[in-house]
């Protein structure tokens, strides 16, 4: 049985082990979903006559809260979680290679953000008549975007695991930071509504990379004026997104641990 | 052939001691028990030889390695049951003893290892809705999976009811008699006795007694005490040569002895002797 074999089989228990708490479920997996529904019927009658629609302009930022909830809430939350109840220290005690650990977690972020994905742009698509990216270049953009996204969240996720010293702890320290990562960002209503210096301060972190990139898929092109710089920026993004993604990869294998602070 | 050896063993947590110059062999094959009150140093001791913990000094070895180095060919030989594991209950007994398979290169068969566990009935119940128990005898089954040569049970017992204790002891009886090497740590002093090859005292980190169970402390040359009715009264004398005094006693009686006993003191008797002094310092510090 080779590594990567067995991240495979490590990928269908973490799936399985996903899918059965109800919480996770609700809280990373369905809630950008809700939450479109939500803003689309709430906020339907302001957008008329403004040439798009609720849907269209809340979709990009409900893909960008579903690309950081799947992967860095997720992962934050269930490594400290492991961390705590023991499950890192028992693995640590059978031959299983760290590596195939690591792959099951790439696979359960990788099947659960693509398929909030598709959840998210039917949902769009069919009940709120949003357009779907009409070239090959912004479906182009889209993988990217995402892929990057989702990189940076697993990655990130599991560096932030460490510093939560319980289970309990974690709880707080994640979703705190989480949700107001995601008002700053543009995530909830338009970032040009957000004052200067708060924009600057989310202009650190990834997120409001990914919302800006996914605004310049699912946006009419006209739109790109309202951006900061007036225009979609793809090179800065890729280029943070990037940048986040190495400094994530070090964080991530120089600060991992199985057991608990001053356990050893 | 030792599996394990450990020589001047030392561990100490902000400036106290835990483990303190332990040396300790144990045979290939052999089942060892470690006996202490709490905070002895039982399970500092194991989780160093389990590769979990570092050591501030001495020399360990477990079949042949280091296993504050060990690298995951050793993990393939050695089974390790913790003493309390969480964080299963979304999954069955089952998929988590396949997926821990998996791991392995010579698993032991699946359904034999639940089976010998009496996990039958729940083994595709949730982990979270079996009883304290039944997630010990998993825990047992996830230690065992691998074949190991060498197997750590971290108080295995704790919280068993006594049929759930019997059978684990003849599943480790029956493990031990295969030729697996089990070291084992337990506040059950019938467990050691009964299971246990030899057995090691620990107490303040330190090894005060190591012995068979029957000889432990002394204990097979201490005197035996016969105790029978008669006259409507309990007797009682203590002897060296008991034999000969059951012997007069059948004599004299003419008969079958009413109400005989011969005893000796107990292995607990002789443990709580044997930790008694370091009890009283605990409560002195």
């Amino acid at each position: 049985m080779n590594t990567l074999n067995l991240g495979l089989d490590r990928a269908i228990l973490e799936l399985r082990k996903y899918f059965r708490e109800k919480d996770q479920v609700f809280f990373s997996f369905l809630f950008p979903i809700m939450l479109l529904v939500l803003f689309s019927t709430v906020f339907g009658d302001q957008f008329k006559g403004s040439g798009t629609t609720a849907g269209q302009f809340f979709l990009p930022g409900m893909v960008s809260a579903g690309i950081l909830l799947t992967s860095f809430q997720s992962m934050a939350l269930t490594v400290a979680t492991e961390r705590d109840d023991g499950t890192l220290r028992r693995l640590r005690g059978t031959p299983t290679p760290p590596t195939a650990y690591f792959l099951g977690k790439v696979g359960l972020v990788a099947v659960t953000s693509l398929l909030q994905m598709a959840v998210l742009l039917t949902l769009a698509h069919f009940a709120y008549d949003v357009p779907m990216p009409n070239s090959a270049a912004r479906w182009g953009t889209f993988l990217w975007v995402f892929g990057l996204g989702v990189f940076c969240g697993t990655v990130l996720g599991i560096a932030y695991s460490s510093l939560a010293t319980s289970a309990r702890s974690a709880t707080a320290a994640v979703i705190g930071p989480v949700m107001i990562l995601q008002f700053i960002s543009g995530v909830y209503f338009a970032f040009r509504d957000i004052p200067t210096w708060l924009q600057q301060v989310a202009s650190v972190f990834p997120l409001k990379w990914v919302a800006q990139g996914m605004r310049s898929v699912f946006l009419p092109e006209s739109m790109a004026s309202e951006e900061m710089a007036g225009v979609w920026e793809l090179g800065r993004v890729a280029l943070v997104l990037g940048a986040w993604a190495i400094a994530g990869l070090v964080l991530c294998l120089t600060t991992f641990r199985w057991t608990k602070r001053g356990s050893d | 052939m030792t599996a394990i050896t450990v020589r001047g063993l030392r561990k100490t947590y902000a400036d106290k001691a835990a483990v303190d110059s332990l040396d300790l062999d144990i045979g290939a094959g052999e089942c060892f028990a470690l006996l202490g009150p709490n905070g002895a140093g039982k399970t500092t001791t194991v989780e160093i030889l389990e590769g979990f913990r570092a050591r501030d000094a001495g020399e360990v070895s477990v079949l042949g390695v280091d296993p504050g180095s060990a690298g995951l060919a050793w993990r393939d030989r050695v089974g390790i049951v913790l003493q309390s594991s969480t964080g299963l209950d979304l999954l069955t007994p089952r998929e988590v003893l396949r997926s821990t398979a998996k791991a392995y290169r010579r698993p032991r068969d699946i359904d034999e290892v639940i089976d010998a566990t009496g996990l039958t009935e729940k083994a595709d119940d949730r982990v979270g809705r079996l009883s304290g128990g039944q997630r010990r005898r998993l825990d047992v089954a996830l230690g065992i999976i691998g074949s190991p040569e060498v197997l750590f049970l971290d108080e295995p017992t704790t919280g068993f009811d006594p049929q759930a204790r019997r059978d684990f002891w003849s599943l480790i009886s029956s493990l031990s008699s295969d030729g697996t090497t089990v070291l084992l740590t337990t506040h059950y002093l019938d467990e050691a006795e009964h299971l246990a090859d030899r057995v090691g005292v620990i107490a303040g980190g330190r090894l005060l007694a190591l012995d068979t169970p029957s000889a432990l402390g002394g204990r097979s040359e201490h005197e035996a005490v016969v105790s029978w009715d008669e006259g409507g009264e309990r007797h009682q004398v203590s002897t060296a040569t008991p034999t000969a005094e059951v012997a007069r006693l059948a004599e004299r009686l003419g008969a079958e002895v009413p109400g005989l006993t011969i005893s000796r003191p107990s292995l607990e008797d002789i443990y709580l002797s044997l930790i008694a002094p370091h009890l009283t310092q605990e409560v002195a510090s």
